[in-house]
């Protein structure tokens, strides 16, 4: 390879993408009109463009396996990186809405598949807006873990419509989650911390994780510690308010 | 193509209901509601007690029957929903909504009217007791888009809305729906642009029937709802010879703006855009497919029906075709009404002349007015509503090399290139 065609955007040290070639705002608009390609519905989702290794080709062997973490709204990815290794057996995706982000994601695990062979080949990352477009790329029932980790605030009372933690959403959710599949959200913002409790708790198909199961579950210290985002609420010495509940049938299943 | 339309004026196309037993037909051009009585043969006064004439303050959206013709119900941009006794024809009940309406249903035993608005919610009324003004609560949401039908299943158990954004939801109609419909059935996904309308097929095997949708993407869908599985899809402007099967030209032109089940659902009635007379499918429910069965044109006018309707047992079909607010033309509330009449398996259906139609004279004079209108100010009024309906339904494209030049300054790009 010739000194010209080195990717400058690559840290030469470590391989791995440059995060000041890939800044972008800190929030986008789930609002606005997507320009971007969607997947018609989950079966059209390509898992051998995604998980390369696994699926040679489209409709190829192990074609069975499907999708069973979400990490929505992705940022960075850390969690992502964090859980391949954790769980190497399950396929996992992130969600980002934000164009340079999703590369930079995008990057960072070929970066890593490259320097650990046989490795994060289990995780990847698709630009898309999670609010709208959940049901185009899982089924009833398809995930068991759903990430909503340090999402956008949406401080205003008229922008509450804009929070990725809705009552509407949460049925959404309630769709592509098995049950007994679990759902965790952090946020350093404790209006935003309570809003998504006071959610989660109204709904009828979730339940809160005791102390106990929350002590047990290895995710959970992720939360904060795997995230850019919760690295820096923990640098900055701030405080964290996260809720993980689990997807229950609903009681009145007579309806 | 090339100036902006004007936004000032929004037109709205003419819409048709048919009571279920072909008691009473109602058309809706914008403002107005017009309702003719079959069985007395006169035009019908609506009442409402609190309301002065009109009724409605802006275009009617939705118009339908319900509760096994009980009931009916108009909604719209005036940001009013009404439900009307189809007996003494007096509004029992007036709702107010936040939003503009976009779509109504009634469930069978008239106990709950569900409402979408253009933000996407679906709001539920409870209509027992039928007290002048209700508060509706909210049902269910599809995020920030515009809901362009609700229908109930065929056994009441579920409430299916579908969308803008290509989508079709299949959602548990809860015994206490005031307090939100959380369980999601399914997704019926698998059209390739909005889908503008929905109806149900009875079938023997599955009691909440079988699903069928129209699109934008000009195909008509049959599903299952229980898994929101596609069972077939026909191109129906493809096989009606409107469209080359790899003409790329005019994408749009050939939207399906609705559907109609005639025959307890054997015959499908759809009308297209730019399509003068409309497409009867039939609808195998065994095999679950749908094919082709004949091209109904409308011969010696021009008449692309906006808005189709029909009562399940009788042979016909009321059509409807017209615009509210057309700019440069002198009515303001333009609409013409046609019939096809024996429509059956086995024989040939006829277009029926406006002598020979159900009320005759009376009937037209009622629901079209007394305007005699040419020829052309319909097809303007269908290239108007073709026009809005795309403005609202299809999303814009931006040519990528806009997005481009104002991705210039990304240095991420900027080196790759």
């Amino acid at each position: 390879m010739s000194e010209t065609e080195v990717n400058p955007t690559i840290s030469k040290s470590t391989g791995l993408p440059r995060k000041r070639f890939y800044r972008a705002r800190a929030h986008s608009n789930p609002l606005s009109d997507s320009h971007f390609p969607v997947s018609i519905s989950p079966s059209h989702v390509d898992y051998s463009l995604h998980y390369p290794q696994l699926f040679l080709s489209s409709g190829q062997a192990d074609s069975s396996k499907r999708i069973q973490f979400a990490d929505v709204g992705c940022g960075f990815g850390g969690l992502l990186i964090s859980l391949s290794t954790l769980f190497p057996e399950t396929l996992m995706i992130g969600m980002e809405l934000r164009d340079k982000v999703t590369e930079y994601v995008k990057e960072r695990i070929s970066s890593l598949r490259v320097a650990n062979p046989g490795q994060y080949q289990n995780v990847s990352v698709v630009r898309t807006n999670s609010m709208k477009y959940i049901p185009n790329y899982f089924g009833k029932g398809q995930l068991s873990k759903m990430f909503f980790l340090f999402p956008d605030p949406h401080f205003k009372e008229k922008n509450h419509r804009r929070r990725v933690i809705s009552p509407f959403l949460l049925d959404e959710y309630a769709y592509v989650l098995e049950v007994g599949g679990i759902i965790y959200t952090i946020t350093d913002v404790e209006e935003l911390g309570d809003w998504m409790k006071s959610c989660l708790e109204n709904h009828p198909m979730f339940e809160a994780l005791t102390e106990k199961e929350l002590e047990a579950d290895p995710v959970v210290k992720l939360l904060c510690s795997a995230t850019e985002e919760g690295q820096k609420v923990a640098r900055n010495g701030g405080q964290t308010f996260q809720a993980v509940f689990r997807r229950i049938v609903p009681s009145n299943q007579t309806s | 193509m090339d100036s902006e339309p004007k936004k000032d004026i929004e037109v709205a196309p003419a819409l048709i209901a048919v009571h279920p037993n072909q008691c009473s037909v109602a058309v809706a051009v914008g403002h107005q509601l017009r309702v003719f009585d079959l069985l007395a043969g006169s035009a019908v006064s609506l009442t409402d007690d609190s309301a002065a004439v009109p009724f409605h303050t802006d275009n009617i959206r939705a118009i339908r029957f319900g509760a096994k013709g009980k009931l009916f119900v108009s909604a719209g941009d005036d940001k009013t929903v009404k439900v009307w006794s189809t007996e003494s024809w007096r509004c029992i009940t007036s709702v107010s909504s936040e939003k503009r309406v976009s779509a109504v249903a009634i469930n069978d035993d008239g106990t709950y009217v569900c409402f979408a608005d253009k933000f996407g919610l679906v709001w539920v009324v409870d209509l027992d007791p039928p007290l002048r003004d209700k508060k509706p609560a909210p049902l269910l949401s599809h995020y920030c888009s515009i809901i362009t039908s609700l229908e109930f299943s065929s056994d009441g158990r579920f409430i299916l809305s579908a969308d803008r954004d290509f989508k079709i939801r299949v959602t548990c109609f809860p015994k206490k729906p005031l307090n939100g419909a959380h369980q999601i059935q399914s997704f019926c996904l698998g059209h390739t642009e909005f889908v503008s309308c929905l109806a149900f097929v009875q079938a023997q095997e599955c009691p909440q029937g079988l699903l069928l949708s129209g699109s934008g993407d000009s195909t008509v869908r049959l599903w299952n709802v229980d898994s929101g599985a596609l069972l077939d899809t026909c191109e129906v402007a493809i096989k009606a010879g409107l469209l080359e099967s790899d003409g790329k030209a005019g994408e749009h032109d050939h939207a399906v703006t609705d559907l109609c089940t005639v025959l307890d659902g054997l015959l499908v009635a759809v009308a297209i855009q730019s399509l003068q007379g409309i497409i009867l499918l039939s609808c195998n429910v065994s095999a679950k497919t749908l094919s082709v069965a004949t091209v109904v044109s409308i011969a010696g006018e021009a008449f692309v029906p906006t808005c189709l309707g029909s009562s399940p047992s009788t042979g016909k079909l009321w059509m409807v075709t017209g615009v509210s607010n057309l700019p440069g033309c002198n009515y303001p509330a333009l609409a013409r009404v046609r019939v096809i009449s024996g429509i059956d398996v086995e024989q040939e259906p006829v277009v029926l002349g406006d002598d020979n139609i159900p009320g005759g004279e009376k009937l037209l004079e009622t629901l079209q007015g007394n305007a005699s209108v040419d020829d052309n100010a319909f097809l303007a009024a269908a290239e108007a509503v073709k026009t809005a309906m795309g403005h609202l339904l299809i999303k814009k494209q931006y040519p990528s090399a806009n997005r481009e030049s104002r991705k210039k300054c990304r240095n991420d790009r900027k080196l790759k290139g």
